[in-house]
């Protein structure tokens, strides 16, 4: 900056430092020192950003050379020393893979847009009112449920022998027993968009929450209001505008995650053929190890899915912004939007009560005796699941807590370290920070964990806690970070400076007054990044090669198997295990603080 | 990128010798107060502060105008907190030192803000711990030299207080008495009275000055408000050195 200004600003002065001001002039011949301000910033990056970037992209990098390599046949250690297209022609002369492909377009794209539909119509109907405050205060317990878990109680609700069924039977359907009906694992894919919806919605309601505060969104609301417009197309036209470029990298996250899921699509999609990247499992899974080139192939061909499924949506973002213009300037008023607002109630009431009926679900079937149809409530209830699977609970929850904390841990003094280098040198990361942070959430997991087990073994590295704690953190660091960042950079920087003019050092400035005042946020983001961490699957399965089991690995191991009760409890713990840490982020800053007025009251 | 006025200024350079010692404002080193060498600050072409003046100990000069007139600017500049956009020419002497380069934290410049920064996470208490010299040492003699400084405050008694459930004007006399724990070399007061009700403000002034004078700081005062002018005594200027 200041470089660039030299020339046009600094003219008047020699670059010596020499500079004849009006008043050095005055005051006969100058006593000449030309300071840069104290503690000037330093040169480079720095050590925080750059390690945090490599721990966080060199996995994807690496994992997604693996994939690379084997995908065009090169693979030495399976006797693939060649390049060659035979994995691509295996790939393409698999039985219904256009069908796996269609399948993971086709649930992407519109468990995309049905997310952001319903989180766009929440906020326009609710922003600013109290109904407002009560979904903000639902929203992290629903996000802390592990995808996983979510879907194992909405397919619990939803199966014929489900409460729905349950409670329209025998009076509305006349089903005396369970009917015969594919619901879950329907052939279209329909209940796995349903279940990625309930888990995306409150992410990118999140999120939202987030940008409104940047997009001055209750001021411009509030100007079109004055203006005659109805409550949403008052958001519609004069928020959203703002709001959407925000929220973009979040969206673009939420298509990658939903066209590429796997344990989600495990529980609740179709199986024969099943989306692509299920398939892509089972082929890296497969005891026949020529199957991994044809899956190394396949995961290129997801990510090139990926890649374009997000082409198409910047055309669909082009083509609605230039709708959106249109109508605008129309300057149609809508004032009459009831029955919309209704509808945006509904959608956030359906989704709150499908997750929570769902894990009520998973603990009412865990300790089912009998539970005859169309019963509400089974006959007996018996702890007999419990007294038999607390021993082969205990040992993952252990592993899952370990790597849980461990990775977190990491994830926050890294995302602490970045952000003290950034305020210390008074420069905020651009839009291309945001896409480094977004990338491990917008390359499919599927396209880069294969090729980061076979980087990984190839470089010796042994597949173990380690390994897996290291594969975490590609995904626990962005959502830390991003949880910390707001109010990190929030903070009253004239704390630092009282405390700096009583001569405090940086050091103590940091350790004394920042990190105790920033007390809740830490708790928070070590929550969120802990709840990340116990959610994952498929770097847990791939990267510990099997041989680490976590809560996740081993309820969706269940999956198959179709036994509820077990189902119910493995779900239940797993829908648990973030639980405690957020407690701890709510309680502990509570306690700590509990006779500090200004502490409590800030937040 | 940022630090590219660094390049041109490198570390506080000797004084010229020749014309340069008879300047009179090229005081000998041990010289007490505050002195503003030729202190200039400028954004871009727009010159904010131009000033050479110096401030005896027990002295206070105010610095008036209305805002975006470069009160700021200069009290960054002192405090060491210029962002990197402007160019800072000339020295800032405090007792001879000459602090122009320094980090804040090694400035020994004393800062009261218009609001008054009480940590809200520490106690009254540990407040002006923070702030006591750590050459105070020893726990009991710490908190004799608290209790008194909070006596001298008409603040008995209140060490284990929540900052956050005391007054306004008793807020302003513990950022005070922390900022004098902390024995800073000089005073520097950036509207501190401003949110202050009417009939506290003239109480929590006299209380001030009165204090800054016992210290024997050289204290500088910015404000706009000409009552804080007038009560603090010393000579009125603006940031660009014209008297008032």
């Amino acid at each position: 900056m200041a470089s660039a200004n030299r020339p046009r600003h600094g003219g008047d002065c020699a670059p010596d430092g020499h500079a004849m001001s009006p008043v050095t002039a005055k005051a006969s011949t100058p006593p000449v020192t030309e300071s840069a301000p104290p503690a000037p910033p330093r040169r480079g990056p720095g050590w925080a950003p750059i390690l945090t970037i490599a721990v966080m992209l060199g996995p994807v990098l690496a994992g997604i050379a693996g994939t690379a390599a084997p995908a065009f046949g090169w693979l030495p250690a399976l006797g693939g020393d060649g390049l060659s297209l035979r994995p691509w022609a295996e790939l393409f002369a698999t039985p219904g893979l256009g069908i796996s492909v269609r399948l993971s377009l086709v649930t992407g794209l519109v468990a995309t847009a049905l997310s952001l539909a319903i989180t766009l119509l929440i906020v326009a109907a609710f922003q600013g009112t109290r109904t407002f405050a009560l979904i903000e205060r639902l929203l992290s317990p629903l996000l802390s449920v592990p995808h996983a878990a979510a879907a194992f109680g909405l397919a619990f609700l939803i199966a014929p022998s489900g409460w729905i069924a349950r409670a329209f039977s025998p009076w509305a359907t006349g089903w005396e027993r369970p009917p015969d009906l594919l619901i879950v694992s329907d052939p279209a894919g329909l209940s796995l968009i349903a279940g990625l919806v309930a888990k995306e919605v409150p992410f990118l309601l999140l999120m939202t929450l987030a940008a409104l505060g940047q997009a001055r969104a209750r001021e411009a609301r509030l100007t079109a209001l004055t203006l005659g417009y109805g409550p949403l197309a008052s958001w519609a036209k004069a928020v959203l505008p703002a709001v959407y470029p925000q929220i973009r990298l979040p969206v673009f996250a939420v298509l990658a995650y939903s066209m590429s899921v796997v344990d989600v699509a495990q529980i609740l999609g179709p199986t024969t053929p099943p989306p692509l990247s299920v398939q892509l499992v089972e082929w890296m899974r497969d005891p026949d190890l020529a199957l991994r080139f044809r899956a190394a192939a396949g995961a290129l061909l997801q990510i090139g899915l990926v890649v374009a499924a997000l082409g198409l949506w910047r055309l669909g973002e082009i083509a609605a912004a230039r709708l959106g213009r249109a109508w605008t300037v129309a300057g149609t008023r809508h004032a009459r939007d009831h029955a919309l607002r209704i509808a945006a109630g509904g959608a956030a009431v359906t989704i709150t009560l499908a997750v929570a009926l769902g894990l009520a679900g998973l603990a009412v079937w865990s300790m089912a005796g009998l539970w005859r149809f169309p019963d509400a409530l089974p006959g007996t209830l018996t702890d007999r699941i419990w007294q038999r699977e607390a021993a082969q609970i205990a040992p993952p929850a252990l592993t899952t807590a370990v790597i849980a904390i461990t990775a977190a841990l990491i994830a926050l003094v890294l995302a602490v370290a970045c952000l003290q280098t950034e305020f210390r040198r008074g420069t905020r990361p651009g839009a291309g920070g945001q896409w480094l942070l977004y990338l491990p959430l917008i390359v499919p997991q599927t396209g880069f964990l294969f090729g980061l087990q076979i980087a990984a073994s190839s470089a010796g590295i042994p597949p173990g806690l380690a390994a897996v704690i290291a594969a975490h953190l590609v995904f626990v660091l962005p959502y830390v970070f991003l949880s910390l960042a707001g109010p990190w950079r929030a903070w009253d920087q004239r704390q630092a400076l009282a405390a700096a003019s009583l001569g405090a050092s940086p050091a103590r400035v940091l350790l004394a007054v920042r990190l105790p005042m920033m007390l809740a946020p830490l708790a928070t983001a070590l929550a969120v990044g802990m709840a990340v961490s116990i959610g994952q699957y498929l770097p847990t399965l791939l990267i510990g090669a099997g041989r680490v089991a976590t809560l996740t690995t081993e309820a969706v191991a269940l999956a198959a198997g179709g036994d509820r009760r077990l189902i119910g409890a493995w779900g239940l713990v797993q829908a648990l295990a973030p639980l405690p840490g957020f407690a701890l982020a709510l309680i502990l800053p509570a306690l700590v603080w509990r006779r500090r007025r200004g502490m409590t009251a800030a937040r | 990128m940022k630090d590219a006025a660094k390049d041109e200024a490198g570390p506080p350079v000797p004084r010229p010798s020749g014309p340069a010692a008879e300047s009179p404002s090229a005081a000998p080193a041990e010289t007490p107060g505050l002195h503003l060498e030729a202190l200039s600050v400028r954004l871009g072409d727009e010159l904010l502060v131009a000033l050479d003046r110096h401030i005896a100990p027990g002295e206070v000069l105010t610095v008036m105008g209305p805002s975006g007139s470069g009160k700021s600017t200069l009290l960054a500049a002192i405090t060491g907190t210029l962002a990197p956009a402007f160019r800072l020419t000339g020295r800032i002497r405090l007792a001879g030192r000459d602090i122009t380069a320094l980090p804040t934290h090694r400035r020994g410049v004393g800062l009261m803000m218009q609001d008054d920064v009480l940590f809200p996470h520490l106690s009254v208490g540990a407040n002006l711990a923070f702030g006591l010299a750590p050459s105070i040492r020893g726990r009991a003699a710490r908190c004799a030299r608290i209790d008194q400084a909070l006596s001298d405050a008409g603040l008995e008694g209140m060490a284990a207080r929540d900052p956050a459930t005391l007054s306004g004007g008793q807020r302003s006399r513990v950022a005070l008495m922390r900022t004098l724990l902390s024995e800073p070399g000089a005073l520097l007061l950036d509207e501190p009275f401003s949110k202050l009700d009417a009939d506290r403000r003239a109480q929590i002034r006299a209380f001030t000055f009165a204090q800054a004078r016992a210290y024997g700081l050289p204290t500088l005062l910015v404000t706009h408000d000409a009552a804080d002018a007038a009560d603090a005594g010393g000579p009125v200027i603006t940031p660009d050195g014209r008297p008032l």
